[in-house]
């Protein structure tokens, strides 16, 4: 597979003799000639040393950082790869990253714990970090022991810079050169770590993603493009309603087409497998299924949203916060805001729909795909193969996006594939394939969301008393760890954690889990989606009411928030905030914390043909230190892009329990022209890394809000802007 | 019957029925797997390709309603990723999760063929068709003027 960097060096092993200047000499001459030169090699050719579970170096110099996330976009692969580099002192151009294989005992979570292989919340560099420093740390201790040994001379007279060992007397060595003697020196316990002051890597603009060549020739595999040998494609014909069962099936017209293979009922459908995916298409068009909904959601997203906003007008069934008395609070409050927001199912649409290739025989089963939570997919691939989780192997790929759509704890698109391959009962590979209509219908959606909130101000504009009841359906409702005596923590992230919240002195803010039978998921950002919008929005709204400035009143309530107040106050700074705009537009401002890190965005918006229209966005983006600034500036026009589409644009609404949009046509999201210019300003911090792929995508939508509120003098409830 | 098309510059014979989308000969039959599969109905683009220097959507067009056409895929822009298009892709680090950008790319070859110096608007329109859900538009646009050798302003802050 093309993606699965390869680790054999094309040249013979380096050599393990004297290190001199001119055995290094030597040893580049025999690599830039690719022959080999001087005695037996330590190691077989293209075997590379492992210094731990992260770091490999192979004789012709090559640094193999094994890589524990899935690399979905966000360049996280080259920031996992520059920590190693940056403690290992490596060149840069030498250092290559490779997944990991499967196992959650060795490549986990660090913030979720053993077991937990998966990346969410934004942690793919955070979690990593101090492992990964610490294993380019000891790595590099090691080397500098084994040229110490080798020269004799202390260690601490040891320089290395750029792959290369280095002693004061003229002695160097490449990395290639004293693998195999640093794989016998002890390991340190606690290596020593680099100052930050002396960072040549980490937080500098030029390192590019080392993923760039292959994505832009077409050469990088993704999922569906990977066909091992014998794999045949298949796609499987889905209900039109969640919960619905196949009740009977005829496959003989399918059966027809030429070069279908089997029609072959499985869990979530009819399965048709093909020579090809344009044959098992087809002759999934040929099917005729008779669907039994008995069990089927049938509900309208009209009825949905009269039910919820009927619970959302009184007190939920867990509290959340609470504090003083919220009723007398806004009894005695000088004026009081009562708002009901609206926020619909929004669909993760990635580019590359799901999908996941699987071989099972005998005992043991094989997937291919990008898997965002491995721990998940081992596990439900074990009880549907019939197989230990032991005897699985996940080749990882790169995904064509996830957003969160990858991790979903009952696997769906890779139980698909092993119940496809399971259907052939021949032991061979089998490509399964959702089609975009799949893909946008299969639910596992942002769930919809209702926030009743009043807020009561005094006569200084001040905020009093602040009551919200929210409803909305609990993800990990129906997983081994639900919540059932708490909200489930997705559906009220980001309130009580406000500073603006904290400071309100009689606060009721309390919860329900809503019960629709639609699979939700975490979606780029998950509660945040949603509470920073009613945050923010009603902030904004006091503001207005006090008659105070923007960005005045939140420094304000920020006043005690150095983070917030520091990213709000870089990015009122580079704005050009309160300048005049040309007629028509307006600024519009929002900050918020998610995900360990905080950001400020101040919006130019006017408003086109009724819907927003953003020409600009300035942001003020704290993620303590930023491995990859570029990175971190792509993230920040991504997520922010991601979430200006949501808010814009898309929904997913029901008619009768059926999904209305279909494909891209009806599921709108952002294209080239609503792309408005952005430019990040990252907060100098010293703090170890948060969150970079989620905490820019909550933001846009209050900061487009805001704007229009200034605009049109009207706030804005139900999302998306543009209604059909 | 066996249909012939010419892609990359060779002439290939193929099995499929006249009726079967490009896309999936390109990609099932031809084993050229940059050109990607997203929509199935020309609404994102990712299966962007040339046909006589035009960008077509290949998820679409039947391969029997090629005739003469001479198709060009990613692969066959340029041996070792060095067409200027690729390389402003390069410089400014456009890609993200990277599915959507050989359709881009394909997208933007076409649109400088015709027009050496695209506007702004002249962007907007012709690259309207492809769906990047990283939102990767801002680079995008930049790498395009880039490789149109116009003086371009980075996202740099």
């Amino acid at each position: 597979m093309a993606n699965s960097r390869d680790l054999a060096p094309a040249f013979p092993a380096a050599l393990p003799v004297d290190v001199s200047r001119r055995g290094f000499i030597l040893t580049s001459a025999a690599v830039a000639g690719g022959f080999m030169v001087g005695c037996a090699p330590a190691t077989k050719a293209g075997e590379a040393i492992k210094f731990g579970d992260f770091v490999r170096i192979s004789g012709d110099g090559t640094v193999t950082v094994v890589a524990k996330v899935l690399e979905m976009g966000q360049g996280t692969h080259t920031g996992l790869a520059a920590i190693v580099a940056e403690e290992l002192d490596a060149d840069w151009l030498k250092v290559k990253t490779e997944p990991a294989p499967a196992n959650p005992l060795k490549y986990y979570n660090t913030f979720f714990g053993k077991g937990f292989m998966l990346v969410g919340g934004s942690t793919g560099i955070s979690n990593s970090w101090a492992q990964l420093r610490d294993a380019g740390a000891a790595a590099r201790s090691m080397l500098v022991d084994a040229a110490a040994e080798l020269w004799k001379v202390p260690a601490s007279q040891i320089t290395v810079a750029k792959g290369i060992v280095s002693h004061a007397n003229g002695k160097t060595a490449t990395f290639g050169d004293l693998a195999e003697a640093a794989s016998r020196q002890k390991a340190p316990q606690k290596p020593t770590l680099k100052d930050p002051s002396k960072f040549t890597l980490i937080g500098k603009q030029d390192l590019r993603r080392q993923d760039s060549l292959a994505k832009t020739t077409g050469a990088i595999n993704f999922t569906i493009d990977v066909k091992p040998e014998g794999c045949r494609s298949a796609v499987i014909a889905r209900p039109p309603k969640f919960g619905a069962k196949v009740k009977s099936f005829d496959a003989v017209a399918a059966l027809k087409i030429p070069g279908v293979l089997k029609v072959a009922q499985v869990k979530s459908g009819v399965a048709v497998i093909g020579e090809n995916h344009w044959a098992a298409s087809k002759g999934r068009d040929a099917l005729s299924i008779v669907w039994d909904y008995a069990e089927a959601e049938t509900r309208s997203t009209a009825d949905l949203f009269a039910m919820y906003k009927e619970k959302a007008s009184k007190p939920g069934t867990f509290s959340v916060e609470k504090r003083g008395d919220a009723a007398a609070g806004l009894a005695s409050a000088a004026k009081v805001i009562e708002a009901v927001f609206e926020f619909p199912f929004l669909a993760h649409a990635t580019m590359e729909p799901m999908n996941a290739v699987a071989k099972v025989s005998g005992l043991g089963a094989e997937i291919w795909t990008g898997s965002q939570a491995q721990t998940f997919d081992l596990i439900n691939t074990a009880s549907a193969a019939g197989v230990l989780p032991t005897n699985i192997k996940i080749n990882m790929l790169p995904s064509g996006g996830s957003f969160g759509r990858r991790a979903v704890p009952d696997s769906d698109f890779v139980v698909d594939a092993v119940y496809c391959a399971k259907a052939m009962k021949d032991g061979l590979p089998v490509s399964m394939q959702w089609s975009r209509e799949d893909d946008i219908m299969a639910g596992r959606y942002r769930p919809m969301t209702v926030h009743h909130v009043k807020v009561g101000l005094d006569a200084q504009g001040k905020i009093v008393a602040w009551q919200q009841s929210t409803i909305s359906q609990s993800i990990m409702a129906g997983t081994p760890v639900a919540s059932k005596d708490k909200a489930d923590s997705s559906i009220i992230e980001g309130i009580a954690e406000s500073p603006m919240i904290k400071a309100v002195p009689n606060l009721d803010v309390t919860a329900s889990h809503g019960e629709i039978g639609v699979p939700v998921l975490w979606w780029r950002s998950v509660g945040h989606t949603h509470t920073a919008y009613v945050l923010e929005h009603m902030l904004e709204l006091c503001a207005k009411e006090a008659g105070v400035d923007s960005v005045a009143y939140r420094r304000t309530v920020y006043k005690d928030s150095p983070r917030h107040l520091a990213a709000l106050n870089l990015a009122v700074e580079k704005s050009g905030y309160p300048a005049r705009l040309p007629a028509g537009r307006a600024y519009g401002v929002a900050v918020h914390e998610s995900f360990k890190s905080v950001v400020a965005q101040i919006a130019e918006v006017s408003i086109v043909e009724g819907v927003p229209k953003v020409h600009k966005v300035t942001v003020g983006f704290d993620c303590g230190i930023a491995v990859l600034p570029d990175q971190v500036r792509a993230q920040s026009e991504g997520g922010l892009g991601y979430g200006l589409g949501a808010v814009l644009y898309s929904q997913i609404t029901l008619k009768d329990g059926e999904v209305e949009q279909k494909n891209f046509d009806t599921y709108e999201t952002l294209r080239m022209a609503d792309m408005p210019i952005v430019e990040t300003h990252i907060v100098p911090s010293n703090n170890a890394p948060s969150g970079v792929g989620e905490p820019g995508t909550p933001v846009i939508g209050p900061a487009v809000a805001n704007a229009v509120l200034k605009l049109t003098g009207k706030p804005t409830f139900k999302l998306p802007f543009k209604q059909a | 019957m066996a249909l012939e098309i010419s892609i990359n510059g060779v002439t290939k014979q193929v099995k499929a029925s006249g009726d079967t989308p490009l896309l999936w000969v390109i990609r099932d039959e031809l084993g050229l797997t940059g050109t990607k599969y997203g929509c199935g109905i020309s609404q994102c683009g990712a299966c962007t390709v040339l046909v006589d220097g035009q960008a077509i959507r290949s998820c679409s067009t039947p391969i029997e309603a090629l005739g003469a056409g001479k198709v060009i895929t990613i692969e066959g822009l340029s041996a070792d990723g060095d067409h200027r298009v690729q390389k402003a892709w390069q410089k400014f680090d456009v890609v993200q999760c990277g599915f959507c950008q050989s359709g881009q790319i394909m997208s933007a070859v076409a649109l400088l063929s015709q027009k050496p110096n695209p506007t702004d608007a002249d962007i907007d329109a012709a690259m309207a068709g492809n769906l990047c859900r990283c939102a990767t538009y801002a680079r995008i646009k930049v790498a395009i003027k880039e490789a149109a050798g116009l003086s371009t302003t980075t996202q740099k802050g």
